[in-house]
């Protein structure tokens, strides 16, 4: 009797059909939720990457297909002085902006994390060069450089009078390579400062409070709390920097395309010259893969800084 | 979010040093917080100051800064943005842009729920793995791609075509926000789902009814950035489009007004002002969102 009831129960219930209880079946709900997303970077990222490692080692160039020479493109590579120049000049692009995008970011994150009026709007200013596309933020750095109607030749030249001569912003080897980190910086600082930003506002007041109680200067306060609770977070944000100002572009081939005389090449500009505009699909991968040892070596630095500051924190790995 | 955190700590500061004399204080914060944030934003914003007085002056002040105050506009016109419009195909190269960043937003937006869903809340053997495999992909920037990517996108006979750049771009969209996603995800109860589960509710409709609605602050930061990263990239748009009707707003600038040895900076400004204004208006409905997204992906 009890038994037929629990029968008639059960067959009340609305039976999904076979499509929704297809969707149902755990592992194939996984495997139709993963497929999109990893459908599109195996094909697009992964493929690609493994290609322009088998690329680097043979001679394609456009429009025919290349055979394996082995490693003769990075043996090419290895005597040539354009690209030492551009290795030189990407390790120095990166190095030199990445200290002055930190060293003026963090400066700017502690400014704005104090008490100021109209903070938000301040911060939505602020993340404005961030925003815009380098290109054509880039276009305004070139117009500000350009040799004869720069604004900073006219205020030094004729407003301030400290020079007699124009500014000579890009045609020189030098000063463009240094126009270039200055416009680099220009766009970096807002990322910095705002990541940064975040991490000083997860810092508990109550320990300056404390540090104050005791006697402690600015200095100290910023030194042994401020620096330290933030290290996890500067890591981080300082990893991604180096990455993508490592292999950074667009400002280059906005500005200067590589010139003057092929001094402000970044690997990735020269990749693109040589493999794109000039045709050797090979040798401009094996310029684009002699690049992965840093990125790898960046992405290192990150992984023990995260596990670092698991560690501090004293959480599980999840 | 932020403010209301300020406040308290503000006036906590004003209570605990009472004795210092308040003109003294006043001065002290004057030189050392308001003059270099005011010196900050001054430099921050003078390019984009020069873009749109640059492009709203006619080319005779433009060139001569004896007569004329270069800071400021004398006559102002529109002949730069009016040339731009119906003397170039800027409208066109705008739609471009405008139709791959959405399409390419969607279509990362759509994947990476799903992915962020499965690997956090499906909780599979080996998801960890999937996320961290997601996330290295992040790391993979496209400078080190396109080569390859331009041999891909051949082979797919996809050259040349905004599909390419639709299909591509996602490879720098969907880890970010499936990182995003999964941030916001964690954040929502379990306990909710597995009520609806109880109720009798399929995965699917959980992920629906429950909890996409809750993740759309999730969801909208994370279309934010992926719609100005879309409109930011370059590299593919420049290597995988050729014909100058298909170009995106930022290559076109490059490749098509800039042309000769004397620039049309009356032009490039605008044409850099015009295609710079739909993120910006964007973002500045946004804002909020795209912080909370900024930091939360760092933090993640």
């Amino acid at each position: 009797m009890t038994v037929v009831t629990t029968g008639d129960w059960t067959r009340a219930r609305p039976q999904p059909n076979w499509l929704a209880r297809l969707f149902d079946y755990k592992p194939f709900l996984v495997l139709a939720c993963l497929t999109p997303a990893l459908g599109l970077l195996l094909v697009f990222l992964t493929y690609p990457l493994g290609l322009g490692i088998w690329l680097s080692f043979t001679d394609t160039k456009i429009g025919g297909a290349g055979k394996y020479i082995g490693i003769e493109n990075f043996e090419y590579l290895l005597e040539d002085p354009q690209f030492w120049g551009a290795v030189f000049y990407s390790v120095f692009y990166t190095g030199v902006a990445t200290f002055g995008k930190f060293a003026l970011g963090l400066w700017l994150a502690l400014l704005l994390n104090n008490h100021v009026p109209f903070k938000s709007l301040l911060r939505a200013i602020i993340l404005l060069p961030w925003i815009v596309p380098t290109v054509l933020s880039a276009l305004a750095f070139w117009w500000l450089y350009d040799p004869q109607f720069s604004i900073f030749s006219y205020v030094a030249v004729d407003v301030l009078g400290i020079r007699s001569t124009p500014f000579d912003f890009l045609s020189t080897t030098w000063p463009a390579r240094w126009s270039l980190i200055a416009a680099n910086i220009w766009r970096g600082i807002p990322f910095v400062a705002i990541s940064l930003l975040a991490g000083l506002q997860t810092i508990s007041p109550s320990l300056y409070e404390a540090a104050l109680l005791d006697g402690s200067s600015a200095w100290q306060r910023f030194r042994y709390i401020t620096f330290p609770l933030l290290l996890p977070i500067l890591a981080i944000v300082m990893t991604f920097s180096i990455i993508f100002t490592f292999t950074d572009f667009q400002l280059v081939y906005a500005i200067t395309r590589g010139g003057p005389l092929n001094s402000t090449h970044l690997m990735a500009t020269l990749a693109f010259q040589r493999g794109i505009s000039g045709g050797e699909l090979g040798e401009g991968a094996a310029i684009a893969v002699a690049m992965i040892p840093f990125l790898v070596g960046a992405t290192l630095f990150s992984y023990f800084a995260l596990a670092r500051r698991k560690w501090q924190q004293g959480e599980s790995d999840d | 979010m932020t403010d209301t955190a300020a406040v308290p700590e503000g006036k906590a500061t004003a209570t605990v040093a009472p004795d210092q004399m308040a003109w003294d204080s006043r001065t002290r914060r004057l030189v050392t917080i308001y003059l270099p944030l005011a010196l900050f934003v001054f430099v921050l914003l003078f390019p984009f100051y020069w873009m749109t007085i640059t492009s709203f002056k006619p080319n005779a002040e433009l060139y001569d800064y004896k007569k004329y105050n270069p800071f400021w506009i004398g006559s102002p016109t529109l002949d730069h943005i009016e040339k731009l419009l119906f003397g170039t195909a800027y409208p066109r190269w705008l739609m471009v842009t405008m139709g791959v960043a959405i399409c390419s937003t969607a279509l990362s937006l759509f994947s990476s729920v799903l992915a962020a869903y499965a690997i956090q809340r499906l909780r599979f053997k080996g998801s960890q793995y999937v996320g961290l495999g997601i996330y290295l992909a992040y790391l993979v920037p496209p400078s080190i791609l396109f080569i390859p990517l331009a041999t891909t996108i051949y082979q797919l006979g996809l050259f040349d075509s905004p599909l390419a750049l639709i299909l591509t771009y996602p490879t720098f969209l969907v880890p970010f926000s499936t990182w995003l996603l999964i941030g916001y995800f964690k954040s929502i109860p379990y306990e909710l789902e597995e009520c609806a589960l109880i109720d009798g509710a399929t995965r699917l409709q959980i992920l629906r009814r429950i909890t996409l609605p809750l993740a759309v602050p999730g969801l909208i930061s994370a279309g934010i950035f992926s719609f100005t990263l879309s409109w930011n990239e370059f590299v593919y748009a420049l290597a995988f489009i050729q014909s100058s009707e298909k170009k995106t707003v930022s290559v076109a600038i490059l490749t098509e007004l800039v042309s000769g040895d004397v620039y049309q900076w009356g032009a490039l400004m605008a044409g850099s002002l015009l295609g710079s204004l739909p993120v910006a208006i964007f973002y500045s409905f946004f804002v909020d969102y795209y912080v909370s997204s900024l930091t939360g992906a760092v933090k993640e």
